[in-house]
Parts: structure tokens; C-alpha cells; sequence
């Protein structure tokens, strides 16, 4: 008789097999993170169920129980290996195995050259990832498989992570799509995590044999992965235990001691060696007196109306909770609510509305305001006076608790937004970035996974004496942190006080990276519903070392604040559904096909009674007005437009396709010209979809590279069948120098990305793929050196040829830069005339692709300003000493644009910095463009992208920056700050 | 472009004054390098703490998204600056500056923007570097530069031979103490003006692969595991959590290409960028030069190692280019550049047919010369390779997990499929 127990990250599991090496005991529970314990009763249930059974060889696997068995020193087998024994032994005919388990995914390639893959260490899309999506819509993994088979409609999710996702399922239930066809996307998007994260490169075919908990469990999962990879899956019989038996079949295992084996792992509980951070509160009076100062920040929150009877309305529909608030003249809550949203807001805000005027019949609204995510939804659907950006509502109703508030910080569900003020006006706004974000839902759903509530879970960590100390990064690596902390025998109040402490420094070293706790500022107001959590509180209170201000509705601030700023813009009637309209409310969802234009946006369109619309998923106004978009300010658009001209012009040369990816965006004018001149017939791919990255998805090695850099496999996917002779993508270390700074590199994933798609891409190895080393920066050997190269594949062309194309070549590209530079100060200049902001959105060439940009220029222009790129204004500013290396073109052109907005003066051109996400040289750009902005007054604001489609976030930011700047131009102070971390 | 200066300068006084902290990264070679440097007349010292408080420093004073080595380094040097241990107007920080195209010559400005942040603005920070900054202080000489090779030189050998002695030593830690000794002596050497000459090296280099060629041996299964990637991950203990020792645990028998060959390749792209993209013939000449130099270094050492039989040398840096160029483009030359690719073609070669690449975090030239290269490998040669992503918040489980896996892939490679026999039944 063997045992073999695997220890997952969320449930054990353990097998007895006998000596013929059949399964004939085998248990499955989840641990509820308390593995020593568990671990050890299993393996007296054993003994209790096979009596006679006293020592065998046992064998431990699993992520989880690495360091026990470690520790105890029992043998070990790594839990992909023991799949791959299991697999050999029960099922040898099959070709790949894919087990995906509670934050582990793995695929093991057994046919040909044998592999084995798990998930790198930022990749949610696991049991985990499921888990956090149920708690997320309020349903269990069973529902949500129910609800997946009913599903009509498959909408596109980030898969990378589980936050990318949970910012796109909000943005689709906040957009009223169907839970049926969430459910559904979320297994797609599982499965394309699986895909992207391991297959990298290596086509899953043959026969597929499906393992672990969420495939066995799940039978919509499986059936989104026969759909995605073309195959028909088979998930076999104790598909749960193929870990377990796998480590029992490990060879050469001694012999154990059950009953003792079982003492030493239940002991092991006990041990305490992990990393640990300080005690939160050393004793109960300190916790009392703590609640005793935190008190005293409140106001009335039953309070009566007023002889005037006015009231006024604020609803804060935000990403996971919806708050609602009514105050009366002298600003007092007079009635609110918090629930938790579960997806549709319109319900919750509706139950509000009638509570409130069966409570207060006499009551006459004087003004209603919406904001947070769900504010257009709501003020469409209830009729509202008016919508106030986030930032501004929690702004108001900070100053109604400590007038000189100088910070204020929020964590919500998923969102950390902080921002300081500067002479009465909103200065600096940090948003968390997409990679962070998450932070409060977090702690809310691992307080779901462990079984307690969050308040109950927070609890816990109160008096903890020594909480595991979890570092500060993205929530999906602390899974793993806890997991190891865990592993190390931390007990749960421990893990509650270190996921607090984690909260807590994410939201000070990842967003707001303050060096020193005196750059906060001096009046620190916290809320949101994350700050209620006393554990939170204090952790943010130890770190900072400063005592803050947290109102006692630290919760409902963003409602109150809409509701005083109701009150504050002096609106004396509104235009509310009463009591009467409410009792006729109608919602229905209905989706369309936009036919406006070749974009084919799928529109979510909320119907109201009485006619009142609400349409989302559009990129443009085009839907709502029924008007093309039209002349607006945007260079963007203009660029794009200037690119399409770029025509193939048949030649009797041959073909070259050319990918329309990352710096071809900038470099196609230049080979456009050269090729064509030289009798070549230039085509280029399509415009990227998001079916372009999932068409080239399994030849992408590593799935941390930026999305413009993934887009390319697809690209060059359409471009193996689109007749070319030859695909260019040269490699190029050097970028054309424009004089700005140090050096003109290319970042090394622009340079040598081509090096990638030869060795990835496995049709081109029978295709002519021209990806040499190239060197425009010298436009004097450039002839003879691409002489050289072309003569590789083409009969060889004559100098003189090459020379006369070369000329031309590079007449175009500053032919072409300077019409961008021409059209982006004419639409500067009209835009200032007209009194329009202007946006200077700072990226890099290919930031235009609508697909990488996700429509942030649109979305700019219909706030209403002009936008113009940072390649026009670059040519502006004098060279200038920058604090970093000024080595790469791209960004030389980012920073001469920040400096231009400095000398520039006016107040309403800004900038904001486009990122992608994964862009390792933009952590150093980024803090530059900020330091020269911030050096001279201004605000720098940054918005991170990557698969992402949830304009949302960026909505507000865009707006939070134009308010901030009305704000300080209203308040007449002169726009000179000092900058803060 | 403007060449006005925004930092403090190390100047001449300073060098009598000042103590020079520097940043470990390879133990063995950064000992004999701060070595060289009290023996060239600066007053220096190595920093070698490993605590959690590094890290957490880090995350305070640079960009959490910055690449995992900055944040160490710059951790390490904030933590060693907060320690009361030095007087704050007398200290002054080393890092070196590459100029490539990837962040890392950017790490200086990332370190002086956390001492400006720090008030700390004055610290000034030497560039080791090709001309990018100039420092009154601190000039690379002659006698400093040829010290600084040799250093790096035995730094190499200690570590190869050490490497492939310690996992069938019969007394255990003799290999250790063997690096440590020689370690003492060459500085010593050193400080005497002996042991950098060209004919000084080579018999010292022959003594060190004698003595280790001495040690008594016993044939031991192992694994044999190659370690690439980049250039701080892959050497240093604080980065890779201990990846050299969590390895020899697991009974494997480590190479890590040495240092030597990296300043090589450094020197190549000179060269090989003007035949890419043109340039002057002097220039050209100039850096041919510069690499002839660093070849006859090299040279050395494999004479040296090639003696002893029972050593595997490292395949010249000319063979090293020629390989590995067949799967990536020479002219790919920011990082690491095709330098990682060729030396994952170089262990394989030699046996190390398994290999962990060490990358920090989202490492820009690693999507492409470090995990963009593996499948070509795998096809070729079957390699059995696994990037490995350390960062403050990877944990340690997982990046032991995953190199578990690798293992008992090489094991069953190396000894076929062991499963407990019995006969074959369903269940």
C-alpha cells in the first residue's frame, strides 16, 4: 500500500493505492488554508478506514506542500512531474494534458519532444481566478457554469489577470450585459489565459486530457477549451486525484510511520517562521483609545429635514458597492444606504429611491447628482440634475469634515485614488494603475474563500501578534505570498493583519510611491470603504506615522459629496423621478451592432420608460447623435489617416509585406517610399482587431511582453497569407537621431522583436523573412548596406537605384513628420482660439493603433478637447539636461513635449503619458516626464494600458485633470506646485 | 547635447577622503575588485548585507515597475547609508554604466534620484564607464584597469573550478575554503604589484587550476544545470535567492559563464556595430584592439583549465560568438543581447543540457534573448530550459517549484521514466 497526498493551494487531496496499483481510498476537501491540520486528520482517516494500515511509503506533492514535506523531510515529487507519472501509467495514449488547479495551470506536451509548463508567476487564470469572478457576480461555480450554458454571446475579457478582468467584467455589468454571457466569457477568458501563458509557441492538438478541480467540476470550461483550440477533450475518472496518485508511484519511497507522520505534519502547524511585519495594536487599550480619537470625526447621519424641507441627492455607483445619500440645508445626512453591487446598479438605486419617499413623503429634492463608474447609467436612468466626476464628489465632501484637508486618499473596491490639494483646488491625482488595482475586493474575496466576512476577516488581524509581512505588488503575487506564508505556519489573524498591512502599502509605495510620509501633506482625510476596516486604518496610520482624519462615513464620502455638490452648484429643483414615475420604472437590455462605421461597436442599450436611453460599449458619439464623428481636434486621427494613404503601388519587383505593429507605425513612410521606389509592391497587414492578437496568441513566448509587441505575431499571421514574396521586419538597435538627447535607441523589444517572430513563428521558416540588422541613423552607408542585405533574397539591385530610393526615402519620413508637426499646431492654435483645452497624449509611435489605445483619443475629444501627439510639439523646446539618460528617440520626443507644456505656460494645454502595460523603460520615462512637469507647476497624469477596454477609469482621470485645471484657473493661484514624492 | 552637469562630481580630494561603498554582485570577483581598489589608493568597501530591509528600501525609493536589480542595488545602498555605519559627507557610491539600449544605464540617475529624495543629493556617484560621465576623482588608469582584469580574470576561474569541484569534494566545504584562501592571496598578490602581469597570470592561473585539480574527488550523480541570464540575476545570491545553493541541495552540479565574457561582448559590439552600420576605419581598429586585449586574458584562463583534465573550459569567445549568432543576430546587443543566447548554446554543448535563465521581472531584453530563444533551442538541441522571473513579490516557493520541475524532467532524461513497478492495471 502506497499514500499519496497532494496538497494544492486551495485543497488536498490524498490516495491509498494498493499493491496492483489501484486507487482503493481516496478523499478530496478543501483546506480552508489550514493544511497542517487538515493534512494530518486525512491521514487518520486512513488509518481509521484501513485498519491494519500502519506504515507505508508516502509521498508528498502539490505547490503547497513543498516546504511541509521540506520541512518534515518526507519525500517530495514536484506535482507536474507526478501528473506525468500519472498520465504515463492511467492514460498513455494521450498527447496533452491540461490540469488546471486552485492557482496553478499547467500543460504538459507528452508526444515528441516532451514539455512541461505552469503558469508564470503573473497568471490568474486558474481555479482562483474563477473563484473571484463567482464571488464577484455573488454566485458559486456551479451557477456560473449553469448560467455559461445558456450564454448567446461571447464578450472579449483580459485574460492575463484576474484584476485586468474584474475591470472588464465590471465595465460589462455595469453596461447591463447578460450574467449568462459573463459567465461564458469568463470560462473564454480562462481558457486564453491557458493558452497564451503556456502553449507559448506550441500548437495543443491530439488528444487532450483534461485534470484538475475547475475541469472536472466544470463542464463549460472544458467545453470553451475544445471550442477554442479545435479539439474534443476527454476528462477521465478521478480526474481530481491524478497528482496524488502520481506522487504515490513515486519510486524508491521509504517507509513512514503513519501515526507519527501525522503528529509531526499536525505540529508542524505550530511552527512559526515567516517573514513578519509589527503587531497593529500591542494591547487593548491602545485599540481603545485608537477608537476613541476615530470617533470624533462624524456628523449626523439620521439627522431631520429642515423647516425648508429641501433635500439633496447624491449616488455613488461605484465598482462593487452602490451608496446613496440624502442630506438636508445644514448638510446633514438626513437617510443613506451602502449595499454591495452585484452588477446592475439600477435596481439598488431604484430600491434607494423608493425607501426614501415612503420615508420622507414631504421631502422636496432640490438637486440629485450621480457619481463613480455606474454615473451616466443612473443619471440617464433616474433622471438626475447632474454627474460629477469622482474625484471632485470625494474632494467636497472631505472639505465638510477638515476644511484644510491637504490629501485624501480612497481605497474602494477596486480602485485606489488618492490626490492632493493645493490652494483649495485638486492638484495631483493618483489613480492605481490597472496592475494594482483591486485592493479592497481583494481582501473581500479572500475573506470569502476562507468562509467569514470582511469586517469578521479584518477582525481578526487586529491583536495579531505577528502579521505575515506580504511586500507590496500586484494582489495576484500575494496569493502566492500567502500562500508561502502559509506554508511557513502563519495562523489566519496573522494572514488577515498582513493582507491589511499589504493593502496598505500598495496603495503608499505602488501608487502614490512617497518616499517620506511628510509629502502626504499635514491633513490626511481617508475613506472609502476599505478605510473601514480598523486594521487598514491603523496599518496606514503605523506606515505613514502621521494621525489622519477618517469620518465615521468614510464609506458613503463619494454619495455625500455628490449630494453637497448638488447642493453647492445651488440647485433648487430637480429633475428627479418622483415617487409616481418611480412606481412605472421600466429597465430593459438590449445589445445592437453599431452600423455607423467599419469600427462595428457592439452597443448595450439601456431602455428606460418614457424613452430615456442609455447606450454603452461605443467608441464615439456617433450612436447617441447619430452624427460622424466629424472635425474634430485629434491628431491621432489625422495620423492614421496620413498612414492609410500609403498604398501598395504595383511593381515589377516582387512583394513585400510590411506588419503594422510597433515602429512601423512611425517607419512605414520611410520603406513605403524606399520599396516602392525601387519597383517593390508594398502591402501592409490589416489594422489590428483583437482578433489579430488571438490569431498569432499561441506563437508568443512570454506572456509579460507588452500587448503592442504580442499584436505583432497576428500581424505577421495575416501576412503569411496575404501573397507576399517577402515579409519585412528589420531589426533596428538605432532610431533616426532628432538631436534631443544622449542617444537614439530603439527600446530593445522595438529593436529586436523581428529576432522573436523568426524563431517563434514557425511558418516562416519556408517563408522570406528579411528581419537583418538595419542602421537609418546613418543615412550615408545606409545604400550600400541594404544593398547588401536585399542581395540576400532579390537579385541584386544597383547602387545607384538603392541611393536615388534612399533619398527619396528619407525625404519622406520628414516630409511626413512635418505635416504631423503642421496639423498638430494648427490644431493647437484652433483649439486655443476657440477656448477648447488641449491634450498633448505623450506615447510612442504606435499608441495610434486604435486596437493598443483602446479610443483614449476619442473618448478625449468627445470630454471636449482637442488632442494633438507628442511627435508635434517635440520640435518646440530647446535640448534641455534631463536628470536620466536621454537614450531612446521615442522617449526623447516624450520628454521635449513635457518640457513644451513648461515653457508653454497655458494652463489648458496638458499632458497625459500613455503607457503600456509591461513597459519596462517607461519606469524610468515616466518618473522623468513627471519630475519635468511637476518641476514646473503642472500636473502630470498617466494612464497605464493593455488589453484592457474599460474606458471607464480613463474617463475619470481625464475628467479629474480638466477639472483640476478649471479649479486652479477659477481660484486665480498662479498653476506653481511643489511636487509631491 | 547639453553636457551641463546635474550631479556632484567624485573629485581628487575626495579620494583621500571618501570611502567608496560598493554594491555586491558576484561575490568571489567583487571581493578581489574592492581589493584592487584599497590597492590603487581608494579607501572602499563591499556591501554584502542580504537583509529583508534591502527590499523594502528598494520599493521605497525607485519605481516599483524598475527592473529588480535596480531595486536591490539601490535597496542594498539606502540601507547601508541608513545604517549609522558611515558619515554621510564622507561616503561615495560606484555603479557601473553600460550605455546600452536597455534600463539598466539608467540605474545611476534611478540611484540619484533616490538620494536627491533622500536628501542625500550630495553623495556623489562614480560611473564606471566608456566615457559617459567624467569623474576628477576617479579616472580608470592603467594600473587600475589592468588590476581591475585580472581580478575579474581569477574572479572566473575561482568560480568555474569551484563550481565543478565542490559537488564531488570528499571533504565537504574544502572547495570553499580553497576560493577563500586564493582569494587572500592574489589580493595580497596584488598589493605587492605582482600577479597582473601577462606572464605573472599565467603561472598563478596554472597554480589555481592545479590546486583545484588537487582536491580529493568522488563520482557522485548529479544533474548538471546551467545558469544564464541577466547579469545580476544570474550572479547574485540577494537577486536569485540563493539559486546556486538551492541548486547544489538539490544535487546538481552548477556553470555559471563567467564575467570575463560579458566584458567581451561588450567589446564585440563595438566592433560589430561598425560592420553593421559603418564607421571610420580608426574607430574600428581601435576597438579590434580592445578585444584582442580582453581574448589574450581569456586565452589564459582556458590554457590554464584545458591543463586539467578533469575541467571543462569554456569554449573561446570567438567560438562563443560563431555559435550563437546561428540563432540570434550578432547586432542584438542591448542587455544581455545574443551573449545569453550563445551561452545557453555553449552549456548545452558542454553537457548542461538544463539550464535556469534568471531574469528580473518583465525584462525587456529577455522576451527576446532569454525566452524568446528557447524553443528554437529545444528544437534543436532538446535543451530542457526554464525562465525563471525573480521580483520582490515573486516568492521563493514558486520559483523552487518551477525549478523542481526542470529537475525531474533532467532526471528522467538522464535516467528514463521511474515509476514504482508493478503491474499495469485500471482503476
Amino acid at each position: 500500500m502506497r499514500i499519496g497526498l497532494d496538497v494544492g493551494s486551495t485543497t488536498l487531496k490524498c490516495v491509498v493505492v494498493d499493491d496492483n496499483q489501484k486507487i482503493i481510498y481516496r478523499q478530496y476537501r478543501r483546506h480552508l488554508s489550514q493544511i497542517a491540520e487538515k493534512a494530518a486528520d486525512m491521514l487518520e482517516e486512513i488509518m481509521a478506514e484501513l485498519p491494519g494500515l500502519a506504515s507505508c511509503p508516502v509521498c508528498i506533492s502539490g505547490s503547497a506542500g513543498m516546504g511541509l514535506a521540506e520541512a518534515l523531510d518526507i519525500p517530495f515529487t514536484q506535482e507536474v512531474y507526478a501528473t506525468r507519472i500519472a498520465v504515463g501509467r492511467l492514460q498513455p495514449d494521450f498527447d496533452t494534458v491540461i490540469e488546471l488547479g486552485g492557482e496553478d495551470a499547467k500543460i504538459l506536451f507528452l508526444t515528441g519532444a516532451m514539455e512541461v509548463r505552469m503558469n508564470g508567476s503573473c497568471a490568474g487564470g486558474t481555479g482562483a481566478f474563477i473563484d473571484q469572478m463567482a464571488t464577484l457576480l455573488g454566485i458559486s461555480t456551479d451557477d456560473m457554469n449553469e448560467l455559461a450554458s445558456r450564454s448567446g454571446r461571447v464578450h472579449s475579457i483580459a485574460s492575463r489577470c484576474g484584476v485586468f478582468a474584474k475591470s472588464d467584467i465590471q465595465a460589462l455589468l455595469n453596461q447591463g450585459t447578460t450574467r449568462e454571457d459573463i459567465a461564458a466569457s469568463i470560462f473564454y477568458a480562462v481558457v486564453n489565459q491557458a493558452v497564451a501563458g503556456l502553449a507559448q509557441g506550441r500548437e495543443i492538438k491530439g488528444n487532450v486530457l483534461y485534470l484538475g478541480g475547475p475541469l472536472t467540476f466544470l463542464p463549460q470550461l472544458r467545453l470553451a477549451f475544445d471550442k477554442v483550440l479545435g479539439v474534443t477533450g476527454f476528462c477521465p475518472e478521478n480526474s481530481l486525484y491524478y497528482v496524488a496518485y502520481g506522487s504515490a508511484l513515486t519510486p524508491e519511497l521509504p517507509c513512514l510511520d503513519l501515526r507519527k507522520t501525522a503528529g509531526k505534519i499536525r505540529r508542524y502547524g505550530s511552527v512559526s517562521g515567516y517573514r513578519q511585519s509589527e503587531p497593529l495594536f500591542a494591547s487593548m487599550e491602545e485599540y481603545n483609545s485608537f477608537l476613541e480619537r476615530h470617533s470624533k470625526s462624524k456628523i449626523a447621519v439620521d439627522a431631520r429635514l429642515t423647516p425648508s424641507k429641501r433635500a439633496w441627492i447624491g449616488i455613488d455607483a461605484g465598482s462593487t458597492t452602490v451608496k446613496c445619500v440624502a442630506i438636508n440645508e445644514d448638510g446633514e445626512i438626513i437617510f443613506s444606504r451602502y449595499t454591495a453591487n452585484s452588477g446592475n446598479p439600477v435596481p439598488l438605486v431604484k430600491g434607494f429611491l423608493t425607501e426614501f419617499y415612503e420615508e420622507f413623503p414631504d421631502a422636496i429634492v432640490a438637486g440629485a447628482t450621480s457619481t463613480g463608474y455606474g454615473e451616466e447609467i443612473i443619471k440617464n436612468a433616474f433622471s438626475l440634475d447632474m454627474g460629477v466626476v469622482e474625484t471632485i464628489a470625494h474632494f467636497t465632501a472631505a472639505r465638510a469634515f477638515d476644511p484644510e484637508v491637504d490629501f485624501i486618499i480612497d481605497i474602494g473596491g477596486q480602485d485606489i485614488k488618492c490626490f492632493k490639494i493645493r490652494n483649495g483646488a485638486i492638484d495631483n491625482i493618483f489613480l492605481n494603475e490597472a496592475c494594482s488595482s483591486g485592493c479592497g475586493s481583494f481582501l473581500q474575496s479572500f475573506a470569502g474563500a476562507l468562509g467569514y466576512s470582511p469586517a469578521e476577516f479584518a477582525a481578526l488581524g487586529l491583536f495579531a501578534k505577528a502579521p505575515v509581512d506580504l511586500g507590496s505588488r500586484c494582489t495576484v503575487f500575494m496569493n502566492s505570498s500567502v500562500k508561502q506564508a502559509q506554508k511557513d505556519g502563519a495562523d489566519l489573524s496573522c494572514i488577515s493583519a498582513g493582507l491589511s498591512i499589504s493593502v496598505v502599502k500598495n496603495a503608499l509605495y505602488k501608487v502614490i510611491r512617497v518616499a517620506r510620509p511628510s509629502d502626504l501633506g499635514e491633513h490626511i482625510v481617508v475613506q472609502g470603504g476599505t478605510f473601514m476596516s480598523d486594521a487598514v486604518l491603523r496599518s496606514f496610520e503605523l506606515e505613514t506615522g502621521r494621525r489622519v482624519t477618517r469620518p465615521t462615513i468614510a464609506g458613503l464620502m463619494g454619495a455625500y459629496g455628490a449630494a453637497l455638490y448638488a447642493k453647492e452648484n445651488g440647485l433648487l429643483g430637480s429633475t428627479i423621478l418622483g415617487p409616481a414615475e418611480l412606481r412605472n420604472f421600466k429597465h430593459q437590455v438590449r445589445t445592437a451592432n453599431c452600423g455607423g462605421c467599419t469600427n462595428n461597436c457592439r452597443l448595450t442599450v439601456n431602455i428606460f420608460d418614457g424613452g430615456r436611453r442609455y447606450i454603452s460599449g461605443n467608441r464615439c458619439e456617433r450612436p447617441l447623435t447619430g452624427k460622424a464623428p466629424g472635425e474634430r481636434l485629434n491628431l491621432y486621427e489625422y495620423k492614421l489617416q496620413l498612414l492609410s494613404e500609403y498604398r501598395p503601388v504595383p511593381g515589377h519587383r516582387g512583394i513585400i509585406g510590411i506588419p503594422m505593429g510597433l515602429n512601423m507605425y512611425e517607419m512605414l513612410p520611410f520603406w513605403h517610399r524606399f520599396f516602392t521606389a525601387l519597383g517593390f509592391e508594398v502591402r501592409t497587414s490589416p489594422e489590428s482587431t483583437r482578433q489579430t492578437y488571438f490569431l498569432g496568441q499561441h506563437t508568443i513566448p512570454s506572456d509579460t511582453v507588452c500587448y503592442p509587441a504580442k499584436l505583432i505575431h497576428g500581424h505577421i499571421c495575416q501576412l503569411l497569407e496575404s501573397g507576399c514574396d517577402a515579409i519585412f521586419y528589420p531589426c533596428l538597435s538605432y532610431n533616426f537621431d532628432e538631436g534631443l538627447g544622449d542617444n537614439h535607441y530603439n527600446c530593445p523589444v522595438v529593436a529586436y522583436y523581428p529576432e522573436v517572430i523568426a524563431n517563434n513563428v514557425h511558418a516562416l521558416d519556408d517563408k522570406k523573412f528579411i528581419y537583418d540588422y538595419i542602421g537609418i541613423h546613418r543615412p550615408r552607408d545606409f545604400p550600400k548596406k541594404i544593398q547588401a542585405i536585399l542581395a540576400k533574397y532579390f537579385p541584386e539591385i544597383p547602387l545607384k537605384e538603392i541611393k536615388k530610393a534612399a533619398k527619396l526615402a528619407y525625404a519622406e519620413n520628414d516630409a511626413f513628420l512635418a505635416k504631423v508637426r503642421a496639423k498638430g499646431k494648427e490644431i493647437l492654435a484652433t483649439a486655443r482660439s476657440q477656448g477648447m483645452p488641449v491634450i498633448v497624449l505623450a506615447g510612442r509611435p504606435y499608441h495610434l493603433d486604435p486596437e493598443i489605445n483602446h479610443g483614449i483619443d476619442e473618448l478625449i475629444c468627445d470630454i471636449g478637447a482637442a488632442v494633438i501627439s507628442e511627435d508635434s510639439v517635440s520640435d518646440m523646446v530647446d535640448p534641455f539636461p534631463t536628470t536620466v539618460l536621454n537614450q531612446w528617440t521615442y522617449h526623447a520626443r516624450m520628454y521635449a513635449a513635457a518640457k513644451f507644456i513648461v515653457e508653454n505656460g497655458d494652463p489648458d494645454v496638458n499632458l497625459v503619458q500613455l503607457v503600456s502595460f509591461g513597459c519596462g523603460v517607461d519606469a524610468v520615462t515616466t518618473d522623468e516626464v513627471r519630475s519635468i512637469l511637476e518641476d514646473g507647476g503642472r500636473i502630470y497624469t498617466q494612464i497605464k494600458i493593455d488589453e484592457i477596454t474599460n474606458l471607464g477609469a480613463v474617463r475619470i482621470r481625464i475628467r479629474s485633470l480638466l477639472a483640476a485645471v478649471k479649479h486652479k484657473k477659477g481660484s486665480g493661484e498662479n498653476v506653481k506646485t511643489a511636487a509631491l514624492a | 547635447m547639453s553636457k551641463q552637469r546635474l550631479w556632484p562630481e567624485f573629485t581628487a580630494e575626495m579620494k583621500k577622503t571618501h570611502t567608496i561603498l560598493i554594491p555586491d554582485m558576484a561575490s568571489i570577483h567583487f571581493e578581489l575588485i574592492k581589493n584592487v581598489f584599497l590597492n590603487c589608493g581608494y579607501k572602499a568597501e563591499l556591501l554584502t548585507s542580504t537583509d529583508q530591509s534591502i527590499i523594502d528600501k528598494g520599493l521605497k525609493y525607485v519605481h516599483n515597475d524598475t527592473c529588480f536589480p535596480a531595486l536591490l542595488v539601490i535597496g542594498q545602498i539606502m540601507d547601508a547609508l541608513h545604517s549609522g555605519k558611515y558619515d554621510l559627507n564622507r561616503v561615495a557610491l560606484i555603479m557601473p554604466q553600460t550605455g546600452g539600449g536597455c534600463r539598466a544605464s539608467n540605474y545611476i540617475h534611478l540611484l540619484r534620484r533616490a538620494l536627491k529624495a533622500d536628501g542625500l543629493g550630495h553623495i556623489p556617484v562614480i560611473s564606471i564607464s566608456y566615457g559617459i560621465e567624467k569623474h576628477s576623482g576617479f579616472k580608470l588608469t592603467l594600473p587600475l584597469v589592468r588590476r581591475g582584469l585580472a581580478a575579474l580574470v581569477y574572479g572566473d576561474i575561482l568560480m568555474l573550478l569551484s563550481n565543478q569541484t565542490r559537488p564531488y569534494e570528499v571533504k565537504p566545504g574544502e572547495s570553499d575554503a580553497l576560493v577563500q584562501s586564493w582569494v587572500e592571496r592574489l589580493s595580497e598578490l596584488m598589493r605587492q604589484g605582482e600577479a597582473y602581469s601577462r606572464r605573472d597570470m599565467a603561472k598563478w592561473l596554472d597554480n589555481i587550476a592545479a590546486s583545484f585539480a588537487a582536491i580529493e574527488r568522488t563520482p557522485r550523480d548529479v544533474v548538471k544545470v546551467g545558469i544564464v541570464g541577466e547579469i545580476y540575476m544570474k550572479y547574485s545570491p540577494l537577486g536569485n535567492n540563493h539559486l546556486e545553493k538551492f541548486l547544489a541541495s538539490q544535487g546538481c552540479e552548477v556553470m555559471v559563464p563567467g564575467l570575463l565574457g560579458f566584458l567581451l561582448y561588450c567589446a564585440v559590439n563595438g566592433v560589430v556595430n561598425i560592420e553593421l552600420y559603418g564607421g571610420a576605419w580608426l574607430n574600428r581598429s581601435i576597438r579590434t584592439t580592445a578585444v584582442n586585449i580582453l581574448l589574450s586574458y581569456e586565452d589564459m584562463l582556458i590554457k590554464a583549465v584545458e591543463k586539467q583534465e578533469i575541467f571543462t573550459a569554456p569554449w573561446p569567445h570567438k567560438k562563443l560568438f560563431r555559435e550563437g549568432t546561428k540563432i540570434i543576430g550578432p547586432g542584438c546587443k542591448m542587455g544581455e543581447g545574443w551573449l545569453l543566447t550563445a551561452e545557453m548554446v555553449e552549456l548545452i554543448h558542454h553537457g548542461y543540457r538544463n539550464i535556469v535563465c534568471a531574469q528580473p521581472f518583465a525584462c525587456l531584453p529577455n522576451h527576446i534573448v532569454g525566452k524568446g530563444m528557447i524553443r528554437r533551442l529545444r528544437e534543436l538541441y532538446g535543451a530542457n530550459i526554464v525562465a525563471i522571473d525573480y521580483d520582490p513579490g515573486a516568492t521563493r516557493v514558486n520559483q523552487e517549484n518551477r525549478i523542481k520541475l526542470m529537475l525531474a524532467v533532467a532526471r528522467e532524461e538522464k535516467d528514463g521514466l521511474k515509476v514504482h513497478s508493478g503491474r499495469p492495471v485500471s482503476i
